[in-house]
């Protein structure tokens, strides 16, 4: 019997040598968790090398998302980029909104109304509640928990999400900010529902914290695992409810003083660990610093226009020059960098999406760890597909 | 925080010969920027992250810019002596060289170049932004820059992007490959220049049209020349 050697050419790197273990026992195992792992939250995969159950690799991999978003803005007038920005982060179109609005505000030095700001901090902080309460869901989701936490916490979107799509007409892609002011003006029906759903936060985050933060599974779960040091999170970039949960006092509310958020009272909740347990608190904790933030501004809102008289609609052109503007998104530093060469359209328009950059360390936080607390460590840091991959 | 200026000059005393350009920015947002020579760009950064007073310890966006060459025309007033024929004063005419100003278009092209730009945050003073940028020689074969990933580790990802979109090679990158397209993608899609392929698929019985197609395809990928990612790296 003759064998027929096959002729077709093997793809590179299919006879690779097998990886052997730092400790020279045994061969690794080379997995590729993702495009299609449930844990992924979209399509992200990580190519992890496992000694035994044990992380001592770990690459992730991008791009199953992009449609070069940047590329696609270069092409459009600056608003038409607006409702494309909903869908960068799709669980919070309206920071992203906010983002962009604020980066060309800067760049043309527009003015925005009283009115119009408290309308932006009402919406951003729903946005902030909704996206942690989430969150955390999705967290507990992954350490097995399956559906009902995650049920609980979009019980209470689902009354956030309401607000949205009564104001803006779209549960999701809200496109509701514009350069100098907002879209259409909140009504006193509106005001009086908000008032009511965020009358009733406290008392979810309240029961929410009773469910989980002493629970036996989570704390042994969560606490120690995937520590971050803060001298390794400012240097990596990170930013957002993982930086300060490393113990980093930098909210960027606080330090730029965007928008009129110098007129509230609110703390900044710190981390002392920096591992997966910390995170969800400092986000639980955010949660009811929201809240406050929300009263505030729903007993101040004054009345008023809620777009700047001299604001340009049609026809905008600003002046050539460049500007970077930023918030603190529910994720991180959600910033906006525009380089203007007097045309209708921006010459440059680079997105900052915090949900890429803070997966810069996420190697460094799985070594070591088991294949199984990788997963817990990815969800903790709180990401989205359609922004890390634009 | 201090004024651009004033680091410039602070830049400019810790680091001898350190090439540090002032940028104006004419918007209203008034971020003026630093254009470091890539040679000291290093040093520079080093300096900026570890100095007590600036600490720009949190490197928070890296960018490229694409600039083409652009082709400028400007008016030039030129005086030249022509000779013009004259009556001369017995009525014969003669040749005499006379001056006159004429306007000339010139056109001459302005060298492309890509552009690195960093958003530098201090996190310990609660200032910024600093923006730095770099230049590179050119857009074709001397598009290489240091890479400032060693000093912050937040430029990883973000000069891997760099790279994958727009083709500038950063020197000392750790972990330098493409990261939003996929490996065999050739040619840099952010560029100003970037054509977008044609809609070809291949068939398996092509005629009439589709050959048509496939030979303006085929011509496409020979002639187009696209940007070679591996050759560009040699």
């Amino acid at each position: 019997m003759t064998v027929v050697e096959s002729k077709s050419e093997k793809p590179a790197g299919w006879n690779r040598p097998p990886v052997i273990a730092p400790d020279g026992e045994g061969e690794l195992l080379e997995v590729a968790m993702g495009p299609h792992h449930p844990s992924t939250h979209g399509v992200f995969r990580m190519d992890v090398a496992l000694d035994g159950e044990r992380v001592v690799r770990l690459k992730p991999v991008f791009g199953y998302l992009h449609r070069n978003h940047e590329k696609i803005a270069e092409g459009a007038a600056y608003i038409a980029s607006m409702p494309y920005t909903d869908r960068l982060d799709y669980f919070c179109s309206l920071t992203n909104n906010w983002a962009y609005a604020l980066a060309v505000e800067k760049l043309a030095g527009q003015p925005v109304p009283e009115r119009a700001e408290y309308i932006r901090v009402i919406l951003a902080e729903l946005t902030r509640v909704q996206n942690h309460a989430s969150s955390i869901g999705f967290l507990i989701q992954e350490m097995g928990a399956s559906g009902t936490p995650l049920m609980y916490a979009f019980k209470e979107r689902e009354k956030i999400l309401d607000l949205f799509e009564s104001l803006t007409g779209s549960r999701m892609m809200c496109n509701y900010m514009r350069f100098g002011g907002c879209r259409v003006d909140i009504s006193a029906p509106w005001l009086d529902a908000t008032r009511k759903v965020v009358a009733g936060l406290p008392a979810f985050v309240d029961e929410f914290e009773a469910l989980l933060s002493t629970n036996e599974i989570l704390m042994a779960r969560c606490q120690g695992i995937g520590v971050l040091r803060p001298e390794l999170a400012v240097n990596a970039g990170v930013s957002g409810p993982m930086l300060r949960a490393s113990g980093v006092n930098y909210d960027i509310r606080k330090v730029d003083h965007y928008g009129i958020y110098d007129r509230f009272q609110f703390r900044i909740p710190l981390g002392d660990h920096g591992d997966i347990y910390d995170r969800y608190m400092v986000r639980v904790l955010e949660m009811r610093e929201s809240i406050k933030i929300l009263e505030q501004a729903l007993k101040d809102i004054p009345a008023g226009p809620i777009m700047d008289a001299k604001a340009k609609l049609r026809g905008f052109r600003p002046k050539p020059g460049e500007a970077y503007g930023r918030i603190e998104a529910p994720k991180g530093e959600l910033g906006f960098y525009l380089i203007s060469d007097g045309g209708p359209n921006p010459y440059r328009y680079r997105v900052r999406p915090p949900s890429l950059i803070n997966l810069t360390i996420l190697e460094d936080m799985c070594l070591g760890h088991n294949v199984a607390d990788v997963v817990l460590i990815f969800g903790s840091v709180d990401i989205v597909l359609g922004e890390v991959d634009r | 925080m201090k004024s651009v200026e004033e680091i410039k000059t602070a830049i400019e005393a810790a680091v001898p010969g350190a090439g540090v350009e002032f940028v104006s920015n004419p918007s209203p947002s008034a971020q003026h920027s630093l254009r470091l020579a890539p040679e000291s760009a290093v040093a520079v950064a080093t300096f900026l992250r570890d100095d007590v007073e600036l600490a720009f310890d949190f490197l928070s966006n890296v960018t490229g810019v694409d600039w083409p060459d652009k082709e400028v025309t400007e008016k030039v007033k030129v005086t030249r002596t022509v000779t013009k024929t004259v009556d001369g004063p017995d009525g014969q005419k003669i040749d005499q060289p006379v001056e006159e100003t004429v306007e000339e278009t010139r056109r001459h092209v302005e060298p492309g170049y890509l552009e690195a730009v960093y958003h530098l945050f201090s996190v310990e003073n609660k200032h910024g932004p600093l923006v730095i940028r770099m230049r590179t020689a050119n857009r074709t074969d001397q598009t290489d820059l240091p890479s400032l990933t060693p000093i912050w580790r937040a430029a990883e990802f973000q000069e891997r992007e760099v790279f994958d979109l727009y083709g500038i090679i950063f020197a000392g990158h750790p972990d330098l490959r493409r990261i939003l397209m996929w490996p065999e993608f050739k040619d840099f899609p952010m560029r100003k220049d970037y054509v977008e392929p044609d809609d070809f698929e291949y068939e398996p019985t092509p005629h009439d049209e589709v050959l048509k197609r496939v030979q303006e395809h085929k011509n496409r990928e020979q002639g187009a020349g696209n940007r070679d990612q591996e050759a560009a790296a040699k």
